[in-house]
């Protein structure tokens, strides 16, 4: 078990979990819930699986996984937006749809052989700093650096720039919005097909990078929901987003070595001679996503901060907002 | 020249409805969405180069063809029933329990921890026997639900996620226990329970009764069917369910009318895990006959989440409509790919909710030109 291994593998798999989490940040501010996390990273994972094999080429893989993932989503943007259903069922019909959809599109991909994967590398110089360096960035997908630029650029998106005001604006209170000239359906249309792209991109990560393969629902294996509760931890901020993302990679894959060793800090490690009480360290990340959301709507009371006030609320014109 | 289009000539215009519509429409509204369901389902299964009419034929000959797929059928049906009975209490109150399905396993542990541990020995007779498994079964899905129940009424938790991440952990949660101390010679199994634990099938009567013979149909169906009658004099004809439906349709008046809202929502959560829980019982005790994880972790709890949103949420109706749905998987594990069931509940789930806008807007066409 060597930490530094273990934090690298973390942030590698923890990219996931990022796109994912910012994805759906953008979707909830503009007061859009789209549960259906779950569902797109499936639709991403399979979509660009098969379409890097029968292509030879993983980025037009990592492509059709975000305009597939988009286009689904926006299911969830007419049914919600224009039909001004139920977020939360809507959101879990999608789940259910997208898991559906891969599987039936995605049967005999588990058996389809290997695919060229996404690139990894190291950058020059910087990676010649101790620990960080080789943590952060030795060896690593190309993904997980689109992951670092991706960090600053959506909170300077969000909290720096007028379209980000209007994102804000659209999901705090989009009577005020709409009153300013701001076409709030148009704009949660966009930010839901966002969301979706992202998680695409999410699920594309994983099959063509971090685990590489088609493993049907094993794929995602509950990585959506996380992302789910993660936005909530981050309060709607991408840079917590991504210190939830990482440390979460890196619980995955500390998990994973915990049980190799034959002896654990000097002892004798009992989940290598009881293979079986690997279970319990199996719950760990689930068990985790409950404590972190804890603490976050436990630091949400406390600092009066909150959702988007307009988060799971449909806008319908000349109707009294909020 | 003016080109006439039926733009020009008529205008569509929604309008909010302003009463009730009448009884007949909404059931018709959601026969609709099924119907588009399935033309939408059947466009996807030729999409990927399946027969959709050959598909459906084979579904409804698969579950409803004979007495004895029939019978496979109720028998299907009756975990689905358990758990869209429990969405629907917690849905009836805006409670989004989306973990009916680590309650409906849970259940099963109870159940078969009192065969396993154990708490009563082999020998003891069934009428000991079952009920104490019922009351292990639905005190662990309860203990399930309590757990997303008690976060979200103390620190405001999001019962989705939570319920959501129980799930996972009740499967590795069983997988310890199937895995290592209740294996059966290293398979992945526990030891067959005895006889006394098993729920009487109808092919036990097929001594006095030969029309029984090989039918599988187990006693949980009529559990879930008095379950089911409890659930709807609770919620429709008890001050709790008055309560219930009231916290669900406007919190704000409930609390102002003194209603105690966390309290309700720890109740209600616990009651949705007992009833997944009793679900996950009779399915152990009925059917599988041992603990086992993939006839348990088999999905009937999101199933239950679809069925419980068809049905309405009504207790009555979810009895119907799970013998249906009991029939889509029954016949689904035929269908090749193996995905077409899951993603056909999929596309009826969006469809229903789609649809529920014809219930609150009504749609005038009208003469360009005339106002209406």
């Amino acid at each position: 078990m060597d930490i530094v291994v273990i934090l690298q593998a973390g942030v590698a798999t923890g990219t996931v979990l990022l796109f994912a989490t910012v994805g759906e940040i953008f979707s909830e501010r503009a007061g859009v819930l789209n549960l259906g996390v779950e569902g797109m990273m499936l639709i991403g994972a399979m979509t660009g699986f098969s379409v890097a094999i029968s292509t030879g080429n993983p980025w037009l893989g990592v492509l059709a996984a975000m305009l597939f993932s988009g286009i689904i989503s926006q299911i969830h943007a007419f049914i919600t937006i224009t039909l001004q259903a139920d977020q939360v069922v809507s959101g879990l019909a999608l789940t259910f749809l997208g898991a559906g959809i891969s599987l039936v599109l995605g049967e005999g991909l588990s058996k389809a052989g290997t695919v060229s994967l996404l690139p990894s590398m190291s950058i020059p110089i910087i990676s010649q700093i101790p620990i960080i360096g080789s943590i952060f960035f030795t060896g690593q997908s190309i993904m997980v650096y689109i992951g670092y630029l991706m960090i600053p650029l959506a909170w300077y998106y969000i909290n720096r720039t007028r379209p980000g005001l209007h994102l804000r604006a659209v999901g705090e209170y989009p009577a005020a919005a709409d009153a300013l000239g701001i076409n709030v359906f148009q704009m949660r249309y966009l930010y839901v097909f966002i969301g979706g792209m992202l998680a695409g991109l999410a699920g594309a990560t994983i099959s063509l990078a971090v685990a590489p393969g088609w493993f049907s629902e094993l794929t995602t294996a509950g990585q959506g929901w996380i992302a789910v509760g993660l936005v909530i931890f981050a309060q709607w901020d991408p840079v917590r987003a991504a210190v939830g993302s990482y440390a979460f990679g890196a619980l995955r894959r500390l998990i994973l070595d915990i049980q190799g060793p034959m002896l654990l800090f000097g002892f004798d490690n009992p989940f290598y001679y009881n293979p079986y009480w690997g279970f319990f360290l199996q719950m760990l990340p689930y068990a985790f996503t409950i404590v972190v959301l804890v603490i976050g709507s436990r630091e949400a009371i406390r600092k009066r901060l909150g959702a988007p006030a307009a988060l799971g609320n449909p806008y319908i014109r000349g109707e009294r907002g909020l | 020249m003016r080109i006439l289009s039926l733009s020009r000539l008529y205008r569509i215009k929604l309008e909010p409805r302003l009463k009730e519509p009448p009884g007949w429409y909404p059931p018709l509204v959601s026969f609709g969405a099924i119907v588009i369901a399935l033309v939408f389902g059947g466009i996807l299964i030729a999409f990927v180069g399946g027969n959709p009419f050959l598909s459906y034929a084979h579904i409804a000959r698969a579950s409803f063809g004979s007495i004895g797929v029939i019978s496979d059928t109720l028998v299907k049906a009756t975990p689905i029933l358990m758990t869209s009975l429990a969405c629907a209490i917690a849905f009836r109150m805006k409670l989004w329990n989306i973990g009916a399905e680590g309650q409906f396993i849970m259940g099963g542990f109870g159940a078969a921890a009192v065969v396993l541990t154990p708490i009563l020995p082999p020998e003891t007779p069934g009428w000991l026997f079952v009920p104490v498994m019922m009351a292990f079964g639905m005190a662990a899905g309860a203990l399930w639900g309590f757990m997303p129940g008690f976060l979200k009424a103390r620190f405001n938790v999001n019962e989705i996620i939570s319920s959501l991440m129980l799930n996972y952990i009740a499967i590795a949660w069983i997988n310890f226990w199937i895995f290592g101390v209740w294996s059966e010679g290293g398979f992945q199994m526990s030891p067959k329970f005895p006889k006394a634990a098993w729920l009487p099938r109808l092919l036990d009567f097929s001594d006095t009764i030969p029309l029984f013979r090989g039918l599988t149909t187990h006693t949980g169906m009529l559990i879930g069917i008095m379950a089911a009658v409890l659930l709807w004099l609770v919620v429709y004809r008890s001050r709790w369910g008055y309560e219930i439906r009231l916290i669900g349709d406007n919190p704000r008046a409930a609390q102002y009318a003194g209603i105690n809202i966390s309290r309700n929502t720890i109740l209600v959560m616990m009651l949705s895990g007992m009833l997944a829980g009793l679900g996950g019982m009779t399915e152990v005790s009925g059917v599988v006959h041992r603990l086992q994880t993939s006839p348990l972790a088999a999905g009937y709890g999101f199933t239950g989440i679809i069925v419980a949103w068809l049905s309405k949420l009504h207790p009555l109706v979810i009895i119907l409509v799970s013998i249906l749905f009991g029939a889509l998987l029954l016949a689904g594990r035929e269908i090749q790919p193996s995905g077409i069931p899951k993603m056909i509940q999929g596309i009826i789930l969006v469809c229903l909710i789609a649809s529920d806008f014809l219930l609150r807007y009504q749609i005038r066409v009208s003469r360009a030109g005339v106002e209406a």
